[in-house]
């Protein structure tokens, strides 16, 4: 079990390394090939009319006439001890984890970033709750009476709730409740720390939105899986046993539908923390995902570098950690 | 038919004791109710069995065997699934008890071995955990140390080598023959008075059969409990049953003790299954003969004699096969057969043609 954890955890920093370098070759290889030079790119730091001069102090301060493979190297050194930028009045130093200078604003890029964390990880995580308990508890009663009205509705409900997107059902119900009937108006984001239910009171809405999308996704997975499991053989044995329904349904059938449960919500949430970038567009949520738009829009290099590898790392971890509870989930796989 | 097949039933079959019998089937008749018509899985099976003995219940695929055995285990849930007749367990009637009082019964008075031990065993939980929950299903006073004393006891019982250290073993890192044991010491657990077996060795290989059947064979003789064998293998029941019934498309067609009934078959679709049987005490045959044809529909059962299309010797009935439902009549004592053949044409046959290629 410790092999596999170390194995698992080595596999994840690999896997990082890789996505860095794609990412870094993507920004700063392709625009070469494109056309644009270190001259351009340094220019960007600097505002209208640069002087020769300023550019090439830009160029040098920045690093960016090295060869490419130094500049990643640097990079990565950035990122696990800082870098000393000395292009400024005064020398500036950029922490750990350093992701470079915003071109725009002049800026760390992660201070930016890691403030709009709270705001996604909030997001995400209210709405994995609403999503997982709703959808899976959906998913068991639809399956275990197949073809009932419940069935039919629920999973009626489900395909309504597939297909309807998110900018469709959050601004739906921010016209309900906030400005038809103003049960939930003056939406901002209040820290958790700050005021627990302010918190939630101002994420209800698209923590319902983002959920509604999930939770029919995963109410049709749970019983399609249920579905199967339940006509297992060993469900059959539970009952020889003379197990009573409910924990022949819950300790044998839904524990081994969960498996895949497991998986699926470990990519979904990591994802979502990546940026839910529809639903914080909606609500106007000041997280991840808007970050990752206005980088986008302003032509924003490192700080579009940071936020894709923030998102890869979230991807990464949370399927870490799915690799980890799948080996305490699932005992085949722990000697495997 | 259901009243002739009650007063030769009354003759319970084998040298049965005197005594009441554990169980007591008499017309069961299980019914599935399908899209594409009325199932007749089961249609009017009556046997006896008493404690301490073992029925083999043989046919083919499809002949309704296991069908008999989950009816009596009361482990049809379908909506669809009609069932009518009686089945008496010590007296109780299974079929208008209440369904939790049949859970009840389940586990402790009947338990049951299934097929294939590796998908019968839920892969996420340990082979002591799903033995401990089998014992205290019906131990509710049992804390867990003594249910897990008691599952490292019944493993041991069934040949588990350091069974205090296999009980937390998952049922992947056994081998099949392990598992086939750990089932059996699952089923066992409870000390059920009733074991029904369904096809217990067909997942495994030939060295594990045997010591399989060796096992059950010692624990009946052991705990002194009815035994149901539900195979498709006539050497499986040779081994153990006393009793034998060979049920073709849903129905009883011949019934009697072990001994007679391989010495002295009487329905034409029991020599078919004696001749596809391979012997080892007699000498090599060319090729084993199998009964032509396929398994009937259970939705269109052949008219007569379900067993006509495939008879070789249906010409010989007059027609009466083809017409005419056969009846079980007792062809010796304690031997029933359901067969429109006359007793001497069925016995000249059988000592001209089916018993030199046997």
């Amino acid at each position: 079990m410790f092999a596999y954890i170390i194995r698992r955890i080595f596999a994840a920093v690999i896997l990082l390394l890789v996505v860095s370098a794609v990412t870094f070759a993507i920004f700063f290889l392709l625009p070469r090939f494109a056309g644009e030079t270190a001259d351009q790119l340094a220019a960007q730091y600097i505002g209208k009319n640069p002087s020769p001069e300023a550019i090439a102090a830009v160029k040098q301060n920045l690093g960016l006439d090295q060869p490419l493979y130094a500049q990643y190297w640097n990079f990565l050194k950035g990122l696990v001890s800082g870098a000393e930028y000395k292009f400024g009045p005064e020398p500036a130093t950029c922490h750990v984890p350093c992701f470079g200078y915003s071109f725009k604003n002049h800026l760390e890029v992660w201070p930016e970033l890691s403030k709009r964390i709270p705001i996604t990880v909030s997001l995400a995580a209210g709405a994995a709750v609403l999503w997982l308990v709703s959808g899976v508890a959906t998913g068991v009663v639809s399956a275990l009476k197949p073809r009932s009205i419940f069935d039919r509705i629920s999973m009626g409900v489900a395909l309504a709730g597939v297909s309807l997107p998110v900018f469709f059902t959050g601004a739906l119900l921010l016209t309900l409740f906030s400005y038809e009937w103003p049960i939930l108006d003056n939406l901002q984001y209040v820290d958790f720390t700050d005021n627990p239910l302010m918190w939630a009171r101002n994420l209800i809405l698209p923590w319902i939105s983002l959920a509604f999308l999930y939770s029919a996704l995963y109410a049709r997975l749970t019983r399609a899986g249920m579905l199967e499991t339940m006509s297992e053989d060993y469900i059959r044995t539970a009952r020889a046993k003379g197990l009573v329904e409910r924990k022949v349904v819950t300790r044998h059938g839904l524990r081994a539908a969960l498996t895949p449960i497991v998986t699926i919500f470990g990519m979904d949430l990591g994802l979502l923390l990546g940026g839910a970038l529809i639903t914080e567009q909606v609500f106007s949520l000041q997280g991840v995902g808007q970050f990752a738009v206005q980088a986008i829009s302003d032509n924003d290099l490192p700080k579009i570098l940071g936020v894709t590898l923030l998102a890869a790392f979230f991807i990464v971890a949370c399927n870490l950690v799915v690799d980890l509870l799948y080996a305490l989930v699932d005992p085949r796989v722990r000697l495997s | 038919m259901t009243e002739l097949q009650k007063t030769t039933a009354a003759a319970a079959p084998g040298s049965a004791p005197s005594s009441d019998p554990f169980l007591s089937v008499r017309d069961l008749r299980i019914h599935f109710d399908t899209d594409d018509g009325l199932v007749r899985s089961v249609d009017g099976v009556s046997f006896d069995l008493h404690k301490g003995r073992t029925l083999g219940i043989v046919g083919e695929s499809g002949s309704g065997k296991s069908v008999t055995s989950l009816g009596i285990m009361g482990l049809h849930r379908s909506k669809r699934a009609r069932i009518s007749g009686e089945i008496r367990l010590d007296g109780e009637d299974l079929i208008t008890a209440g369904p939790d009082r049949v859970r009840q019964l389940r586990g402790r008075q009947m338990a049951m071995i299934f097929q294939d031990p590796l998908t019968a065993m839920h892969p996420y939980y340990t082979v002591g955990q799903q033995i401990v929950e089998a014992y205290r299903v019906h131990h509710p006073e049992a804390n867990k140390k003594q249910a897990r004393t008691r599952a490292i006891e019944m493993l041991d019982r069934v040949g588990i080598p350091q069974p205090d250290r296999r009980v937390d073993d998952y049922p992947h890192q056994f081998s099949g023959g392990m598992r086939q044991r750990a089932m059996i010491a699952m089923a066992l657990v409870n000390d059920p008075s009733l074991l029904i077996a369904d096809e217990p060795t067909t997942a495994l290989d030939v060295t594990v059969q045997a010591q399989i059947l060796d096992l059950i064979r010692d624990l009946q003789d052991e705990f002194g409990s009815a035994v149901i064998i539900i195979t498709h293998d006539l050497g499986v029941v040779a081994e153990l049953a006393d009793d034998i019934l060979v049920m073709y498309g849903g129905k009883c067609v011949e019934r009697g003790p072990a001994e007679t009934l391989f010495d002295a078959p009487e329905h034409p679709y029991t020599w078919g299954l004696l001749g596809s049987m391979p012997r080892l005490d007699r000498e090599l045959q060319d090729r084993l003969v199998p009964v032509k044809g396929t398994p009937p529909s259970l939705i269109n059962v052949p008219t007569g004699c379900a067993f006509h299309p495939r008879c070789p010797y249906a010409a010989l009935t007059d027609g009466r096969s083809t017409g005419e439902l056969p009846v079980l009549a007792e062809a010796a004592p304690g031997h029933f057969a359901a067969c429109h053949l006359p007793a001497d044409e069925r016995h000249r046959i059988f000592a001209e043609e089916i018993a030199p290629r046997l």
